[in-house]
C-alpha cells in the first residue's frame, strides 16, 4: 500500500500563524461549561457562615436552628468535620525551620481573618441556603488583629498562632557585600510598598461535587485539577483513585485558581456525608474576601554604585505578609523574587533576606508574577533613582550595567544562567516606537514653561524567570512537587489526532497553540486536532498551568511525543513499502524512500493500517501512539523593555498614561495574535496595580474592599491603548519558546510608578506609594509645595522613617543612607 | 410566589418565581439560559447584560418580576444561525481569551451600537465601562467593536 502521489507539498507552518481559537465558538455563543453551570440529579447548594471577626475564639456554634429552616438538608459546624478534615496544604516549606499552622478548611476552635468560613448549610437551593445562616448562632471571644508585618514581630505584638508571628527567614547572598558597600561612592536606599491585591478572575470559584459508591468526581474553577487531586487525596485520605478533578470551562486564574481551598475540601467531606450531590459558588463580596490576596510586602533595597553608574552591589530585605495560614505555595512566593532582584544587571554582591510574617488577614498565595513583579519593581525603581541621582539618563544607566548579547549564556549574581536575551535590540526597539528622544525634549519644554500637566517618562527593562521548572532546582528549594509537564498524542484510525495535555488552560488558548504544534511535527492539518484537557480521567499525568509554564514546558512535552509518534511510524511505515526503515525519510506527514519520493505513505495511512494491524511486523505493538513527559533543564527568561509617558496634572494630581510602549523578548512565537493579548491583559493587571488597586483592611482587620464598587479593577476607560512589538531572541529549548503570560505584569507596574515620579522629580518627590491615586499624588505635591526644596527632602525623610516604624526586631533598620 | 410571562431568545415561558428572584437567576437556574454568567454581587462587572426590550440592563440588577411581559435576549439569541457580527469580530480580533465577560461584553456592545453605529474608540470605552474583562487588557475588544461598526452592526 502505498501512497498516490499527486503533488506532495509540505503544508505551509503553523508555527508562527495568527491562528484564530478553536476556543472562542462555544465562548462567544453562550456554550460555555462553566462549573457554576451544572446541575446535576438532587443537587444541593452549600452557603457558608464566615467571621466577622478577624481574630477571635469560637465559644459556642449552634447550627441547630438552621437544620429547621424550610428546603435545609443539614448545617455543620466545624466540629461536625474536625475529624475528618484535615489541614489544607503548603508544599513549599521554605526552611527546615519553618512554622506551617495547622489550617482546618473549617474552623473549630478560633477564627484568623475575617471571612474565614465557621459553619455551613447545605440546601435545596441557593436562596434557602443563604436564608438559613441566619439561624445559625456563633458565639465569639475576641481576640486582638494583628495587621501591620512591620510591627507585627515585635515583642509585644499580639500573635496570630500560638508559635509567634514569624513563619521563616530566608537568606541568600553572592559576592562580598561589605565590600560593595564600603567605601562605594554612591550608595541608595529604598523602602517600597507593595500593596496588597485581589487577584479578581472574572469567574468566581465555583465547585460541584458528587460521591456514587465511594467514588468521587469533583468539578472546579480551578488551574491546577491535577494538584488539586493528590492534595485532596493527602487532605482527606480519600484514596487518589477514587478522586476525579474536572477543570471545565474556568474563567480566568491568575493564580488564584492554583490552590487548593477550603471549599473543595469541604463539598468533598458534604458529598460524602449526604451521598448527594452539592454545589458551592462564591459571591464576589466572598471571593474578595476568601480567594488568596497577592503580593504585600515591604521592601528595604540598597544599592552601591560608582559614580558612572557601575552597581557594585545590592541589599535586599524583605517583609512579606502572609496572611494568617500558609497556603499552597504561600511562603515560595517571595522566594520567587530573591533570584530576581539582579534583573538583567551584572554586579559584585547580592544580598537577600525574607522574613514571612502572620498577620490575621486573609491569607496570600500567586497572584500573576508572583514574586517577580515585586522584585522587577523594586530594582527598576532604585535603577531610575539612581539614575537621576548620578544624573544619567535611566536607559544609559540601565546600559552601563545590563548583560551585553554577546555575554549570553550568562550567570547571574543570584545564580541563575540566563540563556538568551538582547536587552539593546528590544531597547532600541522601544526608544524608536515610543519617540523617547522627542518625549524628552517635550518634558523639557513642559518644565520650562511651568505647564500645570507635566510628562513623566517611566522606564522598565525587565527580565523574569518563569516556566516553572526544573524539578531538581524545584526539589533543591523544598517544593513540594516536580516541574514536569506530560503530553499524549493518539492517533486515530480515520488519521485525526488526540492530543491530552497535562496543562490546564483558562483562557491561553491551548487547544489553538498545542493544535498548531501538533500540525507542524506530525504534518497534519490544524483542523484534524484536538486537544483534551483539565479532567483527571482523561488526561491523568500533568503539573497544570501557572507560571508562565504551559508553553515552555507543555510545549516541548507535546513535541517530545510527537516524536516518538513518528518514531513508531517509521517501523510500521516500512513495512507498508517493504522497505528499510534506515532508508525512510520523515518530512512532517509522510515517510517516503531516499531517493525515490514518489513512494511513500502518509501518516493517516500508517494509522489506518496500524488500527487494521494485518500486516505489522512481528513484535511490533499496534499502536503509534506515545506519551511523553517533559522535564526542563533551566527557567525560561523572557525580558523586555517597556517604556510608560504619563501626563501628570500638578493641580488635580490625575495621572494620564499618555503612551505605552513595550517590546517583549519571549523567543519564538508560536501564535503571535494569543502572545499578543497575553501581553495586552498582562500590562493592564501591571497598570492597575501603579493605579488602582488596593486590598483595604481598617483597623479590626475587616475587608474593606469587598466589592468591585471598593475594588477598582480598571474598566476600558481606565486603561491606555497600548503598542506592542517584539525581538526574537530563541530560548535554548527545540521550540525557541519563552512564556509569556506574566511578562506585562511584571514590567509593567513599575514604568508606571517611574513616570509619575520622572514627571515629579522637579519637586524633590522620589516616591509615590502604589496605588498612584490623584489623593495621593496630591498630597505628595502639597506637602512639597509645602516649603522649599530642603523642606521637601526634610519631609521625605520624614516619610521614610515612618513607613520604617517599628522595624528594628527584623533587622530593618530605618537608617537613610 | 409571582406569576411572570417572558419571552427569552424568541420563546415564550410563564413561570411562578419567589418575588425577590434576580433575573439573572430566573434565566440561568429555571428558562436554563446559563449563557449569561454572574460575575459579581454589586452590579459593577457586566457580565450578565442582556437585552430587555433591546436596552441592555445587567440581569443581576433586575427582579425577574420587573421583567413580566418584556422580550429578553441572551447572548444565545444573538445570532439568527451563524455567528451575530459581534460574535464574529470578538473571534477575528482575539477579543476574548476565558470569555467569562464575553457574553455580556457582544451584548453591551450591541447596545452601544445601537445607539452610536460609528463611535470613535474613546466612545467605545466610555460605552463599556460598566463592563470588566480581566483578561484581555481591553484593546482588542476596542477592535473588535470598531470592526463590527464598519460592518455596519447597526444596520
Amino acid at each position: 500500500m502505498t501512497a498516490q502521489t499527486d503533488a506532495i507539498e509540505a503544508p505551509a507552518p503553523e508555527f508562527g500563524r495568527a491562528r484564530l481559537r478553536k476556543e472562542d465558538e462555544r465562548l462567544i455563543t453562550g456554550q460555555t461549561n462553566w462549573t457554576d453551570n451544572i446541575r446535576l440529579p438532587g443537587m444541593l447548594h452549600v452557603a457558608f457562615l464566615r467571621s466577622p471577626y478577624a481574630h477571635a475564639r469560637i465559644t459556642a456554634v449552634d447550627v441547630s436552628a438552621a437544620r429547621s429552616e424550610p428546603g435545609v438538608i443539614a448545617a455543620y459546624s466545624g466540629a461536625d468535620f474536625a475529624a475528618e478534615q484535615g489541614s489544607l496544604p503548603c508544599a513549599w516549606p521554605v526552611t527546615p525551620d519553618i512554622v506551617i499552622p495547622a489550617h482546618p478548611p473549617m474552623a473549630t476552635d478560633e477564627v484568623r481573618y475575617a471571612g474565614e468560613a465557621v459553619a455551613c448549610v447545605v440546601a435545596r437551593d441557593r436562596y434557602a441556603a443563604a436564608d438559613a445562616l441566619n439561624a445559625i448562632e456563633v458565639d465569639y471571644e475576641p481576640l486582638p488583629p494583628v495587621l501591620d508585618i512591620r510591627t507585627a514581630l515585635n515583642e509585644d505584638s499580639p500573635k496570630v498562632h500560638e508559635a509567634g508571628n514569624k513563619s521563616f527567614e530566608w537568606p541568600f547572598s553572592n559576592g562580598d557585600l561589605a565590600a560593595a558597600f564600603t567605601g562605594a561612592p554612591v550608595v541608595l536606599e529604598r523602602y517600597y510598598r507593595q500593596q496588597r491585591l485581589i487577584p479578581a478572575a472574572m469567574e468566581p470559584r465555583s465547585v460541584v461535587c458528587s460521591c456514587v459508591g465511594g467514588e468521587f468526581t469533583l468539578w472546579s474553577a480551578t488551574q491546577i485539577p491535577h494538584v488539586l487531586r493528590v492534595m485532596l487525596a493527602l487532605v482527606t485520605g480519600i484514596p487518589e483513585q477514587n478522586i476525579r478533578v474536572i477543570a471545565p470551562d474556568v474563567g480566568g486564574g491568575f493564580g488564584s485558581k492554583l490552590q487548593v481551598t477550603a471549599e473543595e475540601v469541604l463539598a468533598l467531606l458534604i458529598a460524602r456525608k449526604l451521598g448527594r450531590p452539592v454545589k458551592w459558588t462564591e459571591t464576589r463580596s466572598e471571593g474578595n474576601a476568601t480567594v488568596h490576596h497577592g503580593r504585600d510586602q515591604w521592601q528595604r533595597i540598597r544599592i552601591a554604585a560608582e559614580r558612572d553608574g557601575r552597581i557594585r552591589g545590592l541589599d535586599v530585605d524583605l517583609l512579606a505578609d502572609m496572611g494568617a495560614y500558609l497556603m499552597l505555595v504561600t511562603p515560595g512566593v517571595p522566594l520567587l523574587g530573591a533570584f530576581m532582584f539582579p534583573a538583567i544587571y551584572k554586579m559584585d554582591a547580592y544580598s537577600f533576606k525574607c522574613t514571612g510574617v502572620f498577620t490575621t488577614k486573609m491569607p496570600t498565595d500567586a497572584y500573576r508574577g508572583a514574586g517577580r513583579p515585586e522584585a522587577t519593581f523594586a530594582i527598576e525603581r532604585i535603577m531610575d533613582d539612581l539614575a537621576a541621582e548620578l544624573g544619567l539618563d535611566p536607559l544609559e544607566l540601565r546600559e552601563r550595567n545590563w548583560i551585553k548579547h554577546e555575554e549570553f549564556p550568562y550567570t547571574t549574581i543570584a545564580g541563575l544562567t540566563y540563556d538568551s536575551g538582547n536587552y539593546e535590540a528590544a531597547t532600541a526597539r522601544a526608544r524608536e516606537l515610543f519617540d523617547y528622544d522627542g518625549l524628552r525634549r517635550e518634558q523639557e519644554r513642559r518644565r520650562a514653561s511651568n505647564d500645570p500637566v507635566q510628562l513623566g517618562i517611566g522606564v522598565s527593562t525587565f527580565t523574569e524567570m518563569c516556566g516553572l521548572a526544573p524539578s531538581r532546582v524545584l526539589g533543591s528549594l523544598a517544593y513540594g512537587a516536580g516541574g514536569w509537564e506530560q503530553a499524549s498524542i493518539r492517533m486515530l484510525p480515520t488519521g485525526k489526532v488526540e492530543v491530552v495535555t497535562g496543562s490546564s488552560a483558562h483562557g491561553q488558548g491551548h487547544e489553538t497553540a498545542w493544535s498548531q504544534i501538533v500540525a507542524d511535527q506530525l504534518g497534519v492539518p490544524f483542523e484534524d486536532i484536538r486537544v483534551l484537557h483539565g479532567d483527571t480521567q482523561v488526561s491523568p499525568k500533568g503539573m497544570d498551568t501557572y507560571g508562565s509554564r504551559s508553553l515552555a514546558v507543555g510545549g516541548m512535552a507535546l513535541v517530545s511525543a510527537c516524536d516518538k509518534v513518528v518514531e513508531k511510524a517509521k517501523v510500521i511505515a516500512a513495512a507498508m513499502m517493504e522497505a528499510s526503515a534506515d532508508d525512510l525519510e520523515w518530512s512532517p506527514g509522510r515517510f517516503s524512500v531516499r531517493g525515490d519520493p514518489d513512494q511513500g505513505v502518509t501518516i493517516a495511512e500508517i494509522a489506518l493500517a496500524t488500527f487494521a494491524a494485518h500486516n505489522l511486523p512481528d513484535g511490533v505493538e499496534p499502536t503509534i501512539d506515545a506519551d511523553a513527559t517533559y522535564d526542563p533543564d533551566n527557567f525560561s527568561f523572557p525580558h523586555g523593555t517597556h517604556l510608560c509617558a504619563t501626563e501628570v496634572d500638578t493641580e488635580t494630581g490625575f495621572v494620564k498614561i499618555r503612551s505605552y510602549v513595550c517590546v517583549d523578548d519571549i523567543g519564538t512565537v508560536v501564535n503571535p495574535l494569543i502572545v499578543e493579548g497575553q501581553v495586552h491583559g498582562g500590562l493592564a493587571q501591571g497598570i492597575a496595580q501603579a493605579l488602582y488597586e488596593e486590598a483595604v483592611y481598617d483597623d479590626d482587620g475587616n475587608l474593606v474592599t469587598t466589592t468591585l464598587a471598593d475594588y477598582l479593577v480598571p474598566s476600558a476607560v481606565d486603561l491606555p491603548s497600548y503598542v506592542t512589538d517584539r525581538t526574537e531572541s530563541p530560548a535554548a529549548n527545540r521550540l525557541g519558546v519563552k512564556g509569556v503570560g506574566e511578562a506585562g505584569t511584571i514590567a509593567s507596574t513599575p514604568a508606571v510608578v517611574n513616570a509619575i515620579v520622572d514627571a515629579l522629580r522637579p519637586w524633590g518627590i522620589d516616591d509615590i506609594t502604589m496605588p498612584c491615586t490623584p489623593e495621593r499624588v496630591w498630597r505628595a505635591l502639597q506637602t512639597a509645595r509645602g516649603g522649599d526644596q530642603a523642606s521637601a527632602a526634610e519631609q521625605h525623610a520624614a516619610r521614610q522613617s515612618d513607613q520604617t516604624q517599628g522595624n528594628s526586631p527584623q533587622g530593618i533598620d530605618g537608617g537613610v543612607a | 410566589m409571582a406569576e411572570i410571562a417572558v419571552s427569552v431568545d424568541g420563546v415564550k415561558y410563564a413561570d411562578h418565581v419567589e418575588p425577590r428572584m434576580l433575573l439573572v437567576h430566573y434565566l440561568r437556574e429555571i428558562v436554563g439560559k446559563t449563557g449569561t454568567p454572574i460575575g459579581c454581587d454589586t452590579s459593577n462587572c457586566g457580565a450578565c447584560t442582556v437585552l430587555l426590550n433591546g436596552e441592555s440592563v445587567k440581569s443581576c440588577a433586575v427582579l425577574a418580576v420587573q421583567a413580566d411581559g418584556t422580550e429578553i435576549t441572551t447572548i444565545e439569541g444573538m445570532a439568527n444561525g451563524g455567528l451575530h457580527p459581534l460574535q464574529e469580530a470578538f473571534h477575528a480580533e482575539h477579543a476574548l481569551q476565558c470569555g467569562y465577560c464575553t457574553p455580556g461584553m457582544i451584548i453591551a456592545a450591541s447596545d452601544l451600537l445601537r445607539e452610536n453605529p460609528h463611535p470613535s474608540d474613546e466612545e467605545i470605552r466610555a460605552g463599556l465601562e460598566g463592563n470588566l474583562c480581566r483578561c484581555t487588557g481591553y484593546e482588542n475588544i476596542v477592535r473588535a467593536v470598531r470592526r463590527a461598526a464598519a460592518a455596519g452592526v447597526s444596520a
